[in-house]
């Protein structure tokens, strides 16, 4: 009995966390679901009855498949577990088809693959140091990061919400981050590769990796200064680290390079393969150019986590088509700077609330109405009032203005939610709440993005050897 | 307070929870012609609201008693009442005169899950947070780990937010009421406790500790002087507020009665469906229903009641204190539950509301008796299609207490509060050590049970000749339960005080 109650007990309480939230994801099964909830019962299908010289092909469903290959492959796995709860979703033609049993399929599918980001922050968390700790638990920044990665308020409502697969591919991507952290650059740059050809919009943060194996990985050593010592250049590491992508690829794209549908699996993938192509990465590239070379002596896997997020904000920031469920891209991985320096805490929680907040347009029925706003309360006030007390000792996290920016969303809310849609305007400008939305959103990602920029422009250049 | 923000988190997490459950099925949904109770509040606030006082409970042509005739005290019709006016201003369909009959839809659900959620922000939830920040001798961390395990409590939330109704109310005013009294503010402690009767005449089980607890401390200042002055206070405060409730009952003699026969159906039998307390468990072996005379089986269930709570009453009064008091509460209530007429499965709910109210103090029994409270109700669970809310929030009400308590390190005789009862009888057998072991083991086999019975009710089909096989035995099982627990608890409260005041309260 005792050795039950240490397994249970006070001293997991990671895995209370763990459990904890996903007890709250199966109340979540009877709410809203979007039309993504089609797509991904149609990609079953596909993956499912149809021969793999079909999948990039097939166009019953408006919903066309328009992942990576490893993403059909996991469909297609699913598919074989799908089976056993109803046959019918797996039929393309049973458009719309979302039976009882296709929905708790579903659900738990996101459920279960959440497994694997639940690992990421485990091992996020083993790269955390508590130093800074006090000896009280919800004091501990492992602590603290633990429920701001696995309890994040976006991540539950755009998967298990308004249903996606996010949890999981952003397990991946942190768990690529952690082995950067633990010097597993080679396990790290195999599971970004992987990733990539999940979903591609991880592209957004390629050059953030690319830049930093090489600078971190193909150069084994620096100067005393921090800057690069040329003769150091492995070429061995960077063979190796080309052999990865390039074996991950072929097992991704080959099947597809055979069946000389490339040109087609491009086509799906980017959309608007030309001039957009050129449009959207002209902005970002040059807005890292400028970056690169303050970029380039930050050495460390906390110079490369820093680079990501200005990456993914960038692309955010000027990309085209971006959908606000993006912001997540930039969310998580700035969780594992938070609970460091207290500049990227106050810079972490503009971003994080304003960025969730701005997912508030996604859940527009009544019903989960409260949800969102008790869920959005409760990571709010529990975020800023733990970073807070976490960084007590030093000088307040938020000036005047930031405060007040932050707690303009209130009424914000209250007006776009409550008041307006009982006035005239209603009806002549229904658009009003989300263009609010978007523009008071848009100031405070703005914002930190700049912040953010400033932080690492300024920061001492010399490489201390940070162990973060 | 320090650390208010994880406060905060507890209340919104137990907001989130009781929100996501509602989304779920309630009781008679789609199920032409009676329904359930969510039609029952339905026809109440169309009742209230469409007719004059003076017909509310009285049958006919425009009230039918016999759909959904009010039963309970006059609060819960100005509830109706209230929650009609505002249903006007949305949709007048919603409580129209013999037309709203039957009337479902996703908008009306809604506003029926939106009235639950505010009187439980009122009411309950407060009273919850006030009477845990209250408790003495415990860390901050203590404190909001009870209100968070409290708000977890799978039974209320799924009987309010998934079968339908207004628990949390009466239950919120009779926590009130214990502050109230606890903390020596005993005219608004009895003020809150009458309206808690006024509102479910159910509150009645929670009764005679509130009066033997108030008799004892006027007892205790003496009878002579300031007691007898508190009595009298005491007197004319819950005259007043009955007075006040009742007021367009008391004008006439027969609207006065004919509430009293609503509210107490002395007709109907021993007991109705399946419910866990010793009547329906009996009647397994020997069916009583049938065999004794009708006034017959009222007296015997008296007695038993009675009986069964005496002996924690008369030391309540002679020993007033708030530990006393609490553990009283849950006895008497538990006296009630097993051996009171007409009682419905529901009424393990005054059970649970002071069993949580000592989860602070004995972790390790309250968790498992409100795990059985909410097994027992199994049958009924599985009737509104609430089984994966069930299971999941058994789940997290588990989690929750074993993390925040360590309740399974805590099963030593001190912890359960045994060690006097286990010293009296070491005096006649020294070999009486093995309780706690004792205890652990008859935790895992009831646990096992459990689980094997819901999921024997889930998956397998009753045999023909007996359909309600399933819901017997859960009935059965969990009336053993309960009768373990009314011995245990009656234990604690005889062998209490008798080094009372030298014990150290460890927590």
């Amino acid at each position: 009995m005792a050795a039950l109650g240490i397994a249970i007990g006070g001293s997991n309480w990671f895995s209370a966390l763990a459990l904890g939230v996903t007890l709250l994801k199966c109340l979540l099964i009877p709410t809203y679901h979007s039309t993504d909830f089609e797509v991904h019962r149609n990609w079953l299908a596909i993956t499912h009855s149809l021969p793999i010289s079909q999948w990039y092909y097939e166009a019953t469903s408006e919903w066309t498949l328009d992942y990576p290959p490893f993403f059909a492959w996991f469909e297609y796995a699913l598919s074989h577990v799908a089976k056993y709860f109803d046959q019918e979703m797996l039929n393309v033609r049973n458009l719309n088809y979302s039976s009882s049993r296709t929905l708790l399929f579903q659900r738990f599918s996101v459920i279960f693959t959440d497994a694997l980001f639940v690992y990421a922050v485990h091992e996020c968390c083993k790269c955390i140091d508590g130093k800074k700790a006090g000896k009280e638990l919800t004091e501990k920044p492992k602590f603290i990061l633990s429920v701001l990665l696995l309890w994040n308020f976006g991540l539950l409502i755009v998967d298990h919400i308004h249903f996606q697969y996010n949890g999981f591919l952003s397990g991946l991507m942190l768990l690529s981050i952690a082995r950067f952290f633990q010097k597993r650059h080679m396990e790290g740059a195999f599971l970004f590769a992987v990733l990539l050809h999940f979903k591609h919009i991880y592209l957004y943060v390629a050059p953030a990796y690319g830049v930093y194996l090489l600078r971190s990985y193909c150069f084994t050593a620096n100067k005393p200064d921090g800057s690069i010592r040329w003769n150091s250049f492995s070429f061995v590491r960077l063979i190796s680290l080309g052999l990865i992508v390039f074996l991950v690829s072929a097992l991704s794209l080959g099947p597809f390079l055979a069946l000389n549908q490339l040109p087609q699996v491009f086509s799906r993938l980017f959309p608007f393969k030309r001039g957009l192509c050129h449009a959207y990465w002209a902005p970002n590239f040059w807005a890292l150019y400028s970056a690169l070379d303050k970029v380039l002596s930050v050495i460390g896997p906390r110079g490369f986590l820093r680079c990501l997020i200005l990456c993914a904000l960038s692309s955010f920031m000027f990309g085209w088509h971006v959908h606000e469920k993006a912001i997540l891209l930039a969310v998580l991985p700035m969780s594992l700077l938070s609970v460091g320096k207290a500049v990227d805490a106050s810079i972490f929680l503009i971003l994080t609330t304003t960025g969730h907040y701005s997912l508030f347009p996604l859940l527009f029925t009544a019903p989960e109405l409260p949800i969102k706003i008790v869920l959005m309360l409760l990571f709010t006030t529990y975020s800023i009032s733990s970073l807070k007390t976490l960084f007590r000792k030093e000088k307040p996290l938020f000036n005047w203005m930031e405060t007040f920016y932050l707690l303009g969303l209130g009424p914000l809310e209250v007006f776009c939610e409550f008041v307006f849609p009982f006035t005239s305007w209603n009806l002549k400008y229904p658009f009003i709440p989300l263009l609010l939305t978007s523009v008071y959103c848009a100031v405070g990602i703005t914002y930190a993005w700049l912040k953010l920029y400033v932080s690492v422009l300024t920061d001492p250049p010399v490489g201390k050897t940070k162990k973060q | 307070m320090e650390k208010w923000y994880l406060m905060t988190a507890a209340v919104l997490l137990g907001l989130i929870v009781r929100w996501t459950v509602s989304l779920n099925s309630y009781s008679g949904a789609g199920k032409p012609p009676m329904f359930g109770d969510y039609e029952a509040q339905r026809h109440w606030q169309e009742i209230t609201f469409n007719l004059p006082i003076k017909q509310w409970y009285f049958n006919s042509s425009d009230n039918n008693l016999q759909y959904w005739g009010l039963d309970y005290p006059p609060l819960t019709a100005y509830h109706s009442f209230l929650c009609a006016y505002v249903a006007k201003f949305i949709n007048p369909d919603w409580i129209a005169l013999h037309t709203s009959r039957g009337y479902e839809s996703q908008a009306h659900k809604l506003f029926m899950r939106a009235t639950v959620l505010i009187a439980d922000l009122l009411i309950y939830i407060p009273a919850v947070v006030l009477y845990c920040c209250c408790l003495k001798e415990i860390s901050t961390k203590k404190k909001i780990a009870s209100v968070l395990c409290i708000l977890l409590y799978p039974g209320l939330i799924l009987i309010d937010y998934g079968h339908f109704q207004y628990n949390s109310v009466s239950l919120g005013f009779a926590l009130w009421g214990v502050l109230g009294v606890s903390y020596d503010w005993d005219l608004l402690g009895s003020l809150a406790f009458c309206l808690a009767i006024n509102y479910k005449q159910m509150e009645l089980y929670h009764s005679l500790p509130f009066f033997c607890f108030l008799l004892g401390k006027c007892f205790k200042k003496g009878l002579k002087g300031k007691g007898l002055v508190l009595l009298i206070k005491l007197a004319c405060t819950v005259v007043a507020s009955f007075v006040l409730c009742w007021l367009p009952f008391f004008t006439e003699r027969e609207q006065t009665l004919q509430v009293l026969r609503r509210l107490f159906p002395v007709d109907r039998g021993l007991f109705e469906d399946k419910v866990a307390n010793i009547w329906c468990s009996f009647s397994v072996f020997l069916k009583i229903r049938d065999i004794l005379p009708h006034h017959i089986q009222i007296m015997i269930s008296f007695c038993f009641t009675f009986l069964s709570l005496l002996p924690a009453c008369i030391k309540l009064t002679l020993h007033p204190s708030p530990k006393g008091f609490r553990f009283t509460l849950v006895s008497c209530a538990l006296s009630f539950f097993l051996f009171s007429f007409q009682v419905h499965e529901k009424s393990i709910l005054l059970v649970s509301l002071p069993v949580c109210l000592v989860l602070s103090e004995i972790p390790f029994m309250s968790t498992w008796f409100l795990l059985v409270s909410t097994f027992s109700m199994l049958p009924l669970l599985l009737k509104d299609e609430l089984l994966m809310p069930s299971v999941v929030t058994v789940m997290a009400f588990f989690i929750a207490c074993a993390t925040s308590f360590s309740i399974f390190e805590k099963t030593s005789e001190e912890e359960l509060q045994l060690k006097c009862f286990s010293t009296s009888v070491r005096k006649y057998f020294t070999c009486f050590t093995f309780l706690p072991r004792i205890i652990q083991h008859l935790f895992l086999t009831s646990v096992i049970t459990m689980i094997l019975l819901t999921i024997m009710t889930v998956t397998l089909d009753p045999p023909q000749k007996l359909p309600d096989l399933f819901s017997v035995l859960v009935c059965f099982v969990s009336c053993l339960h309960f009768l373990f627990f009314l011995v245990y608890f009656n234990i604690i409260i005889m062998w209490d005080s008798k080094n009372g005041r030298s014990q150290k309260k460890i927590n």
